[in-house]
């Protein structure tokens, strides 16, 4: 029987279906395994394998947060994600404000100056870092974190991304804002932040997400439990040998990870956006 | 006498005030980025010129005294310690082995779903989240997936009659295992970088190359793949960076284990640093690494230069 050209089509059409169904396989499993075996018990765990637990164990959730601050962890997560995120859109703009319009000496060296940071990795600089926050004395505190995202790789990519969008605004609205008697921060403030908008969400998405997914900084610098931040939180769910307490770490690590990724599905298309914006400008 | 040039320079003052509109500008301009100019300085650019120090340097932590030894540090690396070419090698096939994946599967899933229609963004939503996940969570998940005999992984093998290795307890095993739930982990990102760079060829080129009579595979090879070009140097060099930078999926799913079989570069610094608290050492490991990662953006601009030239 020959195939019509719809019907061969349709047929095209399951095939790709079915391919990328079978590769979406392990993107998509590790978040059904991690929840559902974040509801089993520590002997389900290591019995026959299945999606569905046979009982479901609400208590690990409870658990969780009897093991370890984990409340307190998670609320420094959220505050120090905030902070840095909220310190780079300002920095960033002002910053990416003035190389994009403002003319002054010396603004090309600096961008140069500037860009040659962009692909050295954290790893390179953390020992003096190191050094340097001892010296403040500032181990153990939530400092670190947050300065280092700000004025390192990451917040000069931001400043970056910020700048390219700004060169692309027409100037015009900034002119008549100068006409009307408006100073540079408030032309920055009232004028050319409004306009970028796009641009300051794609920042304080990857920001965001920069800072809290963060993990050598806080292994590097946090020391108490109450000070720790969620991936070093997680990643302490042991038995006083360093053997994982699976149950316990994989319901934490779900708590941690879920609100992000709800949060991801109904903003997917514009975080999508953000990091295609980031990625272009590496 | 001395005094002439002083009132001569007054003199010219009054003639044109000292603020002119350019001082002012330049004023403004470095007043705007000094914050993050300030702190760039302090925390990146100062600490980038202290490893250099730190490198030619030996760190005694009982007298807390440091003294300069030259470039016995490197020498140490180099020559000495056969850890560093173990580490250099893990190095380089971890990135031999992740790069290719990533950037072939990438490309795929991005052909496969760069034209609008149904279903296509529930694919780039899944083939994207564990991107924005973080690579604690993941490694935590894949670490306990890939455990010997109870682990999903080999129990789904099992199945299907494979005998699956203990992964992550046999150093080739584990390096197969880190590299491939790494690629799983971010080729999300690289495939929407070429998503983004097929949706910019025009439509106009393939039809012509249709109506010329050309098959798919030979419109791929004859007119999307050159024009990917660009696209496909630039996430070349920035897989391969990211490549050398990994450190906390290794650090969670193997700790550089077995037998050192996934120590790679970023790992070793960390280990050397803060763990055996060999500070010069680590420091002339960091600065190989910035060498590495330097050359390595350099060759990028050349090649991007020569394709553009």
């Amino acid at each position: 029987m020959e195939l019509t050209r719809t019907q061969s089509r349709i047929l095209m059409r399951i095939c790709w279906a079915l391919s990328l169904g079978v590769v979406a396989v392990p993107f998509v499993f590790p978040f059904l395994w991690m929840v559902s075996s974040g509801f089993k018990s520590a002997t389900e765990i290591f019995g026959q394998p299945s999606l569905i637990p046979r009982v479901w164990r609400w208590g690990n959730f409870v658990e969780v947060f009897e093991y370890q601050p984990f409340a307190r962890q998670y609320f420094n997560s959220i505050y120090i994600a905030s902070s840095v995120t909220v310190i780079t859109l300002i920095l960033s703009s002002l910053a990416g404000y003035a190389l994009a319009r403002i003319r002054f000496a010396g603004a090309g060296l600096l961008m140069l100056f500037l860009v040659s940071a962009l692909m050295v990795p954290e790893e390179v600089t953390i020992v003096p870092n190191f050094f340097l926050m001892k010296w403040l004395g500032v181990m153990d505190t939530h400092v670190p974190l947050i300065l280092l995202p700000v004025f390192g790789p990451h917040g000069v990519m931001a400043t970056f991304l910020m700048r390219q969008y700004f060169v692309a605004l027409p100037k015009e609205l900034e002119e008549a804002g100068k006409l009307d008697g408006l100073s540079r921060v408030g032309i920055w403030w009232k004028i050319a932040l409004p306009m970028s908008r796009p641009a300051l969400a794609a920042v304080a998405i990857i920001t965001f997400l920069f800072s809290w997914n963060l993990f050598l900084e806080p292994l590097v610098f946090l020391s108490s439990l109450e000070n720790f931040t969620l991936p070093l939180a997680l990643s302490n769910f042991t038995d006083p040998y360093g053997a994982p307490l699976w149950h316990l770490q994989l319901a934490a690590t779900s708590l941690a990870v879920l609100p992000i990724l709800i949060v991801y599905l109904i903003a997917q298309r514009q975080i999508i956006e953000s990091f295609a914006m980031s990625g272009v400008k590496g | 006498m001395g005094t002439l040039p002083d009132s001569d320079t007054t003199a010219r003052a009054s003639r044109a005030p000292w603020l002119t509109l350019r001082r002012r500008e330049a004023i403004e301009g470095w007043l705007f980025v000094s914050p993050t100019l300030i702190g760039f300085l302090i925390f990146f650019l100062g600490p980038l010129i202290a490893v250099v120090f730190y490198s030619l340097s030996e760190w005694n932590l009982l007298s807390q005294k440091t003294t300069y030894v030259g470039l016995a540090n490197y020498a140490d690396a180099l020559t000495e310690n056969p850890d560093f070419w173990h580490v250099i090698r893990n190095s380089v096939f971890f990135a031999a082995g992740l790069v290719p994946m990533n950037m072939a599967l990438a490309l795929a899933l991005a052909i496969s779903l760069s034209r609008p229609g149904k279903g296509v963004v529930f694919f780039r939503t899944v083939f994207f989240a564990p991107v924005i996940t973080s690579a604690v969570a993941w490694a935590i998940v894949w670490k306990f997936l890939l455990q010997g005999e109870a682990g999903a992984v080999n129990q789904m093998l099992a199945q299907v009659g494979i005998d699956g290795p203990n992964w992550l307890r046999e150093p080739n095993w584990a390096m197969v295992a880190v590299i491939v739930t790494r690629v799983i982990k971010m080729v999300g990102l690289n495939m929407i970088l070429y998503i983004a760079a097929l949706q910019a060829i025009p439509r106009d080129y393939e039809q012509a190359a249709r109506l010329e009579g050309a098959s798919g595979w030979q419109i791929f090879r004859m007119v999307t793949w050159p024009l990917l070009a660009p696209t496909t140097l630039i996430i070349m060099v920035i897989t391969t960076i990211g490549s050398f930078k990994v450190f906390d999926h290794i650090y969670l799913m193997t700790g550089g284990g077995p037998e050192n079989g996934t120590l790679v570069l970023a790992y070793y610094i960390y280990e050397q640093a803060f763990e055996f608290f060999n500070i010069g050492y680590a420091s002339a490991l960091a600065m190989i690494m910035f060498v590495i990662v330097l050359s390595l953006t350099i060759v990028q601009l050349l090649l991007r230069q020569k394709g553009s030239a």
